[in-house]
């Protein structure tokens, strides 16, 4: 006996024929899918194999006009009038709806943004349907949700969204923003805009009434007429803390409120009394889930010294059982890079990591040749001086520190632009309360990592944002106190 | 490795970690190739006190002729009974390559002292046991004991002679995967050939994060040592979705040297018909009644 079995998995592609896309979709205003002014269409392909899967309406100033006109029309006739109970019921629908039609936004999300569709089936899609779920509720209980106080709604909500989670983004802002009364200007992605279209099918079907969600895709200057305009009472942004900066001063004396989501740099921390095969699916999960395309990814590592070279060397073995390839085949576990500005802003990184004098390990995976494509990496001989430890590289990408005393890595840990989150990993009950209180940083995840839930506010503190989204917290951010 | 002594495991992260790993999709040509071995690797087994030489003989033909109207199926790795049948065992399987595995050391509860376990492994090899799969001592293992439970499985090493060992840990009565890492560092440590979930008497045996827990364990040691050794669930693997799973598990947590029933094996009485049910519907397309496979 004794010889050595070569066991592959065959290839496990999720099916495709019973998704329905257009060739060509419209803007979705005042209830009913109207084509650009301009008659100007782009492109979204799957990052995967570079094929054009749909081509998708350009609004631009004339057309974010026309949808804010029509959300606030639809805000003052009709949504803020509504029973609180009524406007539960449709947010209700569109959760159900999106459950029932669950598999059928998974392969449309992974085709469009290249992410695994073990993600998109098992944390994108349920979590955003539980978002819904989550605000349905609220929606005639607001009066719990802030005791002794009135909240009233704000008015139109203009909200921009990323690539990275296209459709959960959608659902945590358009969730709050209807059960609170407000109606909204969504702006998806332009290299993910197919989710949100699709929603807005389920929109129509749910018998929404006119206007009260209003979906426009474009790039940059959709965004920005939507920010600019002067109908528009509260911005709510996903994206680079660039992005937010602009929107902030945008805004400035405008009145409007804003709530903004940025980037982050998370410190991921693992003491020499942690579980260490845990750590290190910890590690995994923080910086390879979504192809670290994930504002909270734990991309900044720390291990204690005493356990360096065990964990390096565990996670050095896992990163080469993680497959990496079609995002649609069930066993995948790293995708497609979502556009090729990504990939080349993280080889750029990359190259940069190498050149500072880090010491570079990717796995041996092999590559599709098309497509966008990163093999997960790890640096390490980094310091806290080297730029790919300061800024988000928003890749599969993790520079590795080390440490001796719980001081040094908190004080490295919170030396950072950014506070958006933050893994501790220890079986020591009392040292995950002294670091997670020291850790300045909205969210922070003992001995696991990015957990999320409709119920637990999400939020970040300096360049990471501004406000909170889920909860009773993310709701207070699409209110007027009374 | 770790400067610790007593490795500590998260459950909560072993279950999770369970839970990706068994959503990995084994289809087709994988599907075939994995029901094949999963059939190399099971420990056919029958530990009743009911148990009959006829029904050993019985057993001991099948193992070798699992489903005789399908060409090209592999045997068994090894028959699993108690020591009076070893004799009955050992003559029936004469000339089929395939072990006997006995059981020994006052199995399931191992409430014997010391001698007599001793005297029972070297009985059982004497009359032929080519696998001797031994208990360890719980109630000394909970009390911290681990010095007496580590001499015990030295001592039970020695008695084996050429014969493997396999030590059972009875893992769904050391309750914490902490334990269970610990009981599987020891043992590796005391000599097992084998490392066992368990004796198929005590609920909960065989669970994934346990499993899991103990592959990890095996993988650090053979890190530690070069030394590598095998591994048995055993109880409660009685479907070929499960045995597939594991061989899943395995695959990513210690690599393919272990896909082999030299390393691996599973203890089970019904999983062979499931096995073989799902490798003739792979062949045929559809599912036969299971009137269509010998019970032995």
């Amino acid at each position: 006996m004794n010889k050595t079995i070569k066991w592959e998995y065959s290839p496990a592609p999720e099916s495709t024929d019973h998704i329905e896309l257009k060739k060509q979709y419209n803007l979705f205003i005042n209830g009913k899918f109207n084509a650009p002014k301009s008659g100007k269409y782009f492109k979204t392909i799957n990052p995967s194999n570079e094929k054009t899967i749909s081509s998708v309406a350009e609004a631009d100033k004339t057309d974010v006009d026309k949808a804010v006109k029509s959300a606030k029309n639809a805000y003052e006739k009709i949504w803020s009038k509504m029973p609180a109970k009524e406007r539960g019921k449709y947010i209700f629908r569109i959760a159900r709806l999106l459950q029932e039609r669950a598999r059928e936004f998974s392969v449309i999300e992974t085709m469009d943004g290249g992410k695994p569709i073990r993600e998109s089936r098992d944390v994108d899609i349920p979590l955003a349907s539980a978002h819904f779920f989550y605000h349905a509720g609220w929606a005639d209980k607001l009066e719990y949700a802030f005791p002794g106080r009135q909240a009233k709604p704000i008015g139109v909500a203009g909200q921009i969204i990323p690539w990275n989670f296209p459709l959960l983004m959608a659902a945590w802002k358009l969730a709050p923003a209807l059960a609170t009364g407000n109606t909204v200007v969504l702006k998806p992605a332009e290299t993910t805009p197919l989710t949100a279209l699709k929603l807005a099918e389920i929109i129509q079907e749910a018998d929404l009434p006119p206007g009260v969600i209003n979906v426009v895709t474009g790039a940059g200057k959709t965004g920005q007429a939507i920010v600019n305009h002067p109908d528009v009472n509260k911005i709510a942004f996903t994206g680079s803390t660039e992005v937010g900066k602009y929107i902030m001063k945008a805004v400035a004396g405008s009145g409007k409120k804003y709530t903004l989501e940025l980037g982050g740099k998370a410190a991921n921390i693992i003491f020499e009394d942690a579980a260490i095969d845990q750590a290190v699916e910890g590690i995994i999960n923080a910086i390879f889930f979504n192809q670290g395309h994930v504002c909270c990814a734990g991309s900044r590592l720390y291990i204690q010294e005493g356990v360096v070279d065990e964990v390096i060397s565990k996670l050095r073995k896992r990163m080469e059982t993680l497959i990496v390839g079609d995002p649609l085949d069930k066993n995948t576990d790293i995708g497609a890079i979502n556009s090729k500005m990504q990939l080349q802003k993280i080889k750029s990184y990359v190259k940069m990591g190498t050149k500072e004098g880090g010491s570079i390990f990717q796995s041996s995976c092999s590559i599709p040749k098309k497509g966008f494509w990163h093999a997960p990496t790890i640096f390490t001989d980094v310091s806290q001086s080297n730029r790919i430890v300061q800024e988000e590289i928003f890749g599969p990408v993790l520079a590795i520190q080390t440490f001796r005393t719980v001081d040094e890595v908190m004080a490295k840990a919170n030396n950072s632009p950014y506070g958006l989150s933050g893994g501790v990993w220890t079986e020591k009950g009392s040292k995950i309360f002294k670091v997670t209180q020291d850790i300045r940083a909205g969210v922070i995840w003992a001995n696991t990592f990015n957990k999320f839930d409709p119920a637990s506010p999400f939020g970040g503190y300096k360049e990471s944002g501004v406000g909170s989204e889920g909860g009773i917290e993310g709701l207070s951010g699409y209110v007027n106190m009374v | 490795m770790s400067t610790n002594i007593i490795t500590p495991i998260d459950e909560v992260g072993a279950q999770e970690r369970v839970s990706r790993l068994f959503s990995r999709s084994i289809k087709n040509e994988s599907k075939v190739q994995a029901l094949h071995l999963s059939l190399s690797m099971i420990d056919l087994t029958t530990l009743e006190g009911k148990d009959s030489q006829g029904k050993v003989k019985q057993l001991c033909y099948k193992a070798s002729h699992l489903h005789d109207s399908f060409p090209r199926l592999p045997t068994v790795a090894a028959i699993c009974i108690y020591p009076t049948m070893v004799s009955v065992a050992k003559k029936a399987l004469g000339g089929t390559g395939i072990n006997v595995a006995s059981v020994a050391t006052a199995f399931p509860s191992g409430m014997a002292d010391l001698q007599a376990k001793l005297d029972e492994v070297k009985s059982v090899v004497e009359a032929g046991a080519d696998e001797v799969d031994m208990v360890i001592s719980r109630g000394k293992f909970l009390r911290g004991e681990y010095a007496y439970v580590s001499d015990e499985i030295a001592q039970v090493k020695e008695a084996c002679g050429d014969a493997h060992l396999k030590v059972i840990l009875e893992t769904g009565e050391l309750v914490t995967l902490d334990n269970v890492r610990l009981a599987s560092d020891l043992a590796m440590d005391a000599g097992a050939d084998f490392i066992k979930t368990s004796t198929g008497k005590v609920s909960p045996a065989a669970t994934p994060p346990v499993v899991l827990t103990m592959l990890e364990a095996i993988r650090d040691y053979q890190l530690k040592t070069g030394k590598k050794i095998g591994m048995k669930p055993a109880g409660g693997i009685g479907t070929a979705k499960q045995a597939v799973q594991y061989l899943v598990m395995i695959k990513e947590t210690l690599g393919e040297d272990w896909l082999s029933p030299d390393l691996f094996r599973f203890g089970a009485s019904s999983l062979a018909n499931d096995v073989l049910m799902q490798i003739v519907k792979q062949s045929t397309g559809h599912y036969q009644s299971k009137d269509y496979f010998s019970i032995d």
